[in-house]
């Protein structure tokens, strides 16, 4: 009896089908060129943000008054150098660009798990029992979605308090509606579907249904949806952190730094802004590569429109 | 017609109330809200003095209710720091930053459609590639890093624009004073110019890639076939026969868009030190003033909805195939 479930239900990751389905996707990240650089990219991100302390040079928060505003390359303290220059407070750019990349990075991801939690299961239960509580997750959505984000996000950070944790809830349930619509969508036209149907004849639990059956079956476009979400979500959060709304002053962010950098930009401390901001763009630009990559990739009927 | 309008105008309702209890809930998070409206050096006696001034000693539900009825006559207490009414302060920065948004948004979209326009027309050409990596960058800069990188080069190395500084031209027009709001203008714009090409550039390059695709996608529809085939200029087909059509997504965005344009500029206006509500915001976070914060997210929210729904009923009179 359960082989013959087995047979109706969609088996997306069998070993070989697996294997067969990475080696497509290589070739196609190599014609495509750019996703290539922008994996390379996000991978030394990675390495970065996981091996930050052991590569930093120096400690990100050591103050060195006499050798404030110090120019790139100029010498440091130990006969060290500041390879990106040093800030308002002595402290060592490139270390604190280095230690920077955790927040960024832990936040993105983070955030998207969160919101990608909520608005999955909200999806999922909306698109397949439908009725009121389909009804109320929906309103809700489009009373969220009528109100500027970041203004959302002030409200309850200044409340709440800025921090870690409260950055990554509130940018989390920022995301929720995007995921909970692609879901719902995608669920309602899946709930009527063959295989679905026999697993309900099979007498699967609604559970078993929603979570074995249908969830798999609409993984491959959350996976876009994410990876377009973790750019916006780094952009938020450096635009937080830039307002003073981000993680604890003596955690170094992106977003921070730029935010200090602007009280030096009359004295022409270029270099306070530039390296930060560059960090930004190219680790957004690449999620936004492989977003769009990916998109591509899945649904190749997209890409005679690109 | 008139019922998709009834319609819409109580959706809007509906969403201003759902606002409304986001930013009271909001208010009750962080636990006793009384303690965000007093100083830190306030004695207990004040504290609950204040506390049943405000009215956080009485039920939620009451509590609540108090809360709308103020915010629909625009009390949000007086700020701390100022010591005035909060919306009156709010009020008073609305129209530099309505002047950013509007110019902002003017800039995004009248390139948007010629720059989409164009990758379209040159696919797989250096135009169309030249166009999509600026989009793609575009879609990828914070707009403060943008502004900062604009004051650095443009601003202190070339000095072709100032760096800060705003000259009214709304609020002289508003108080009916034209000879001065007119004579402003160029001042104006000249001031404008940075900070709303640094707020702009994301939806300018969000939108490029809407037109494309779109105009991509209609140029290979029978009707564009059939219009070039009667002979027509290939000028006047683009511009009559696609364009009209390729835009329409591009308007059901603008109400979104205009969302995402007011977030940034409350960023960029602490950039550029932009008189308006975003920098007002700014402060208020730093001095924990949260009538303030409250006052000015609930303004931009309400005429954030207001312009969703223009926008929306601006649709159904421009694209016919909308039935109600």
């Amino acid at each position: 009896m359960t082989e013959q479930t087995d047979a109706f239900v969609l088996q997306p990751h069998t070993g070989s089908r697996f294997r067969r389905e990475f080696g497509r996707g290589a070739r196609s990240m190599v014609a495509a060129k750019w996703p290539i650089l922008a994996l390379l990219i996000l991978l030394v991100v990675l390495v970065v943000a996981i091996f930050g302390p052991a590569i930093a040079p120096m400690d990100p928060n050591r103050q060195n008054i006499m050798l404030r505003l110090a120019a790139p390359m100029a010498d440091g303290p130990n006969d060290q150098i500041f390879l990106m220059g040093s800030d308002a407070l002595g402290r060592d750019a490139f270390s604190r660009l280095l230690y920077g990349a955790r927040v960024s990075l832990l936040v993105g991801v983070a955030a998207i798990l969160v919101g990608g939690t909520l608005g999955v299961s909200a999806g999922l239960v909306s698109g397949y029992f439908g009725g009121w509580i389909d009804d109320v997750l929906m309103r809700l959505g489009d009373i969220q979605l009528a109100f500027p984000f970041i203004l959302l996000a002030i409200m309850f950070l200044v409340v709440l308090g800025p921090g870690l944790f409260n950055l990554i809830l509130v940018l989390g349930i920022g995301q929720w509606v995007t995921y909970a619509r692609i879901v719902r969508a995608q669920t309602l036209s899946l709930r009527e579907k063959e295989f679905v149907e026999a697993a309900r004849a099979m007498g699967d639990s609604t559970a078993s249904i929603i979570f074995r059956t249908i969830l798999p079956n609409i993984v491959a476009p959350l996976t876009v949806i994410a990876s377009f979400n973790v750019a916006s979500v780094i952009l938020a959060e450096a635009a937080l952190s830039f307002l003073g709304l981000g993680v604890p002053a003596e955690v170094p962010t992106w977003g921070s730094m730029l935010a200090q950098s602007r009280d030096q930009l009359i004295a022409n401390k270029w270099w306070l802004a530039i390296f930060p901001g560059l960090a930004i763009v190219f680790t957004v630009l690449s999620f936004n590569i492989m977003g769009d990559w990916l998109r591509d990739f899945l649904d190749p009927r997209l890409k005679e429109r690109s | 017609m008139w019922t998709f309008i009834v319609r819409r105008l109580l959706q809007s309702v509906i969403v201003i109330l759902g606002v409304t209890l986001i930013s009271f809930i909001s208010l009750q998070m962080g636990g006793d809200p009384t303690f965000l409206f007093v100083s830190e050096r306030a004695s207990e006696e004040e504290i609950q003095m204040i506390r049943e001034a405000l009215g956080f000693d009485k039920p939620l539900y009451i509590q609540y209710l108090t809360y709308l009825m103020n915010v629909a006559q625009g009390d949000f207490g007086n700020s701390l720091s100022y010591r005035q009414p909060a919306m009156g302060i709010v009020l008073g920065a609305l129209p530099a930053t309505i002047e950013l948004t509007l110019f902002s948004m003017f800039l995004a979209i009248s390139l948007a459609i010629p720059f989409g326009v164009f990758a379209a027309l040159y696919r797989g050409t250096a135009v169309d590639g030249g166009i999509m990596t600026l989009a793609m960058f575009g879609q990828s800069i914070p707009s403060f890093w943008m502004g900062i990188m604009m004051i650095l080069f443009f601003g202190l190395y070339l000095s072709w624009f100032p760096i800060s500084g705003h000259v009214p031209f709304l609020k002289p027009l508003f108080q009916g004073d034209f000879v001065t709001a007119f004579g402003n203008l160029p001042s104006s714009i000249y001031h404008l110019m940075m900070p709303a090409v640094a707020v702009g550039f994301y939806s300018l390059s969000r939108n490029a890639r809407l037109v494309r695709s779109s105009m991509l996608e209609v140029l290979g529809q029978d009707y564009v076939r059939t219009a070039r085939s009667k002979g027509i200029s290939e000028r006047a087909v683009v511009i009559n026969h696609a364009l009209r059509n390729a835009w329409l997504p591009v308007v059901t965005m603008i109400g979104l868009e205009f969302g995402f344009l007011l977030g940034g500029v409350v960023v960029i206006e602490t950039v550029f030190s932009w008189p308006g509500i975003g920098r007002l915001v700014f402060n208020a976070i730093n001095q924990r003033d949260i009538s303030v914060v409250q006052a000015s997210v609930i303004v931009l929210s309400v005429i954030f909805i207001a312009l969703n729904l223009i926008v929306d009923l601006i649709y159904v009179r421009i694209d016919p195939r909308v039935k109600l």
